[in-house]
């Protein structure tokens, strides 16, 4: 093992963690508005609105997230349209066209996601908030989403680990984070061992940290269900 | 009707070629299938069998490959194995750089991928046979060997059929990455045609209604299969299906 070349590798990699961080906050954040606008399509009753999320689900987990990133980078400039309009600033860029496509991709799984969660509240909670007078976008706040969000925690921390490893993908449409640095750094010195142990290092540093956050939060969610320690409990 | 044209089987047409790179999608998946099927069984047999340190090494095998990016596991063994192949070509006497074939370079990372998945898929399935059907078996005499091919493997098969549906799907997507070593499967197909015809919008589009017609007509066979498996169970023990 050379220290020195794999320390100035790690170095190297290292740069390169600010862009994949960039790229998997600003996806899961939109993928995650998204999903819920889709989710309440999905749930809404209404037949034309469910039938389109349906097909979003459809389209966007049944193709490889390659081919829909290649679709937004390569496809959307192809258009007229979309060239001269006020958007194509923004759609040049390889980074803007990376999230896009990972938020729209993690939409369609989160959506379904979401929709096992609120499939998961007990519809006597909902009746005994109706019971009481709550309706609307009051009982979806109070009752129906945090339920919901607590039985979802769980897949839904297995899915942005997934988007941490799809960020991966972006080095293909040209940004330069870990992996596509990890690519470069392999041609140039065909140590590929290396290389391959310091970027898989990163990400799995990055995921246990991902896993350990949402198990954190899954049972700060759930304090009620813990039984209450023994010297809390007075005779 | 210039899009038709392109599509089509004629002289100009990329009908045929994209023909040929679904099917070859589909091999390439179902060697990764198969060689994902034979480290998920010794992986998740490593995993059960209660030597600490073989379920050490079952954890981190799952761990790193269900972790890591699979573009990088797919350099890893594409220019890592072609490295490897040039140095034993080398101790041979072969002067020069000898590449690893992409078909197999392909297909052995994502079948180390699926493996990780699936070993999980059939650890659940072991884990779900009742403990009273092992313990009956043992008790009218059949040894490990007998006990494994009539008790343990049918109904682990049974159990494995959704997960292993689902592991299906996910190697299915993750096939497109092979295209990164050249191999001219659906999506190089669709990169290659888009390219050299600069209609990308039309051939990405293509591409991807090929591999939804793959993946949910796959999954309707999965469903078959699963109801197939469990035709002698009782209707509740089915779930939704």
């Amino acid at each position: 093992m050379d220290i020195a070349f794999l320390s100035s590798a790690m170095v190297t990699l290292l740069k390169a963690v600010p862009m994949t961080l960039l790229l998997f906050s600003l996806s899961v954040f939109f993928g995650g508005l998204l999903a819920l606008v889709i989710v309440t399509m999905r749930v809404s009753g209404n037949r034309l609105l469910s039938g389109f999320a349906k097909g979003y689900i459809f389209v966007f987990r049944g193709s490889p997230l390659l081919i829909q990133m290649f679709l937004v980078f390569y496809g959307l400039g192809q258009f007229g349209v979309i060239r001269y309009s006020f958007l194509w600033p923004f759609l040049r860029e390889p980074v803007v066209c990376a999230v896009l496509s990972l938020a729209l991709c993690t939409a369609g799984y989160s959506a379904e996601i979401f929709r096992s969660g609120i499939r998961a509240v007990s519809p006597k909670e909902i009746e005994a908030a109706r019971a009481i007078g709550m309706s609307g976008f009051l009982l979806v706040r109070r009752i129906i989403a945090p339920i919901a969000f607590r039985h979802a925690l769980p897949a839904y921390s297995t899915e942005i680990v997934l988007m941490m490893k799809s960020t991966a993908l972006a080095s293909l449409v040209t940004v330069w984070e870990v992996t596509g640095v990890a690519q470069r750094l392999i041609s140039q010195t065909y140590r590929t061992m290396e290389v391959f142990l310091c970027a898989a290092l990163i990400y799995l540093v990055l995921n246990f940290l991902i896993l350990q956050g949402m198990a954190l939060l899954e049972y700060s969610l759930s304090k009620h269900r813990r039984a209450a320690p023994p010297s809390a409990v007075k005779a | 009707m210039a899009t038709l044209e392109l599509l089509g089987f004629g002289q100009n047409g990329w009908g045929a070629l994209l023909l040929v790179a679904t099917l070859m999608t589909l091999a390439v998946t179902a060697t990764a299938l198969l060689i994902g099927a034979v480290l998920g069984t010794v992986v998740a047999t490593a995993k059960l069998s209660g030597n600490m340190l073989l379920v050490g090494l079952g954890n981190v095998y799952t761990t790193v490959f269900r972790g890591v990016p699979e573009l990088l596991i797919i350099y890893l063994i594409y220019f890592g194995g072609s490295s490897a192949v040039t140095a034993v070509g080398q101790w041979l006497g072969y002067e020069g750089f000898l590449g690893l074939p992409s078909f197999a370079a392909g297909a052995l990372a994502v079948g180390i991928i699926s493996g990780s998945y699936q070993a999980e898929v059939y650890r659940g399935a072991y884990l779900a046979i009742a403990k009273g059907e092992l313990e009956a078996a043992s008790a009218i005499g059949m040894n490990r060997m007998l006990r494994l091919r009539r008790v343990v493997m049918p109904q682990v098969l049974r159990y494995a059929i959704p997960g292993l549906g689902n592991v299906w799907q996910l190697t299915l997507k993750d096939s497109a990455l092979i295209s990164v070593t050249g191999l001219a499967e659906l999506m190089r197909t669709s990169q290659v045609a888009a390219g050299s015809t600069r209609q990308y919008f039309l051939f990405y589009i293509v591409g991807g209604v090929l591999y939804l017609l793959l993946t949910s007509f796959s999954d309707r066979l999965f469903n078959r299969a699963e109801r197939r498996a469990n035709r002698s169970m009782p209707a509740a023990a089915m779930g939704q299906a």
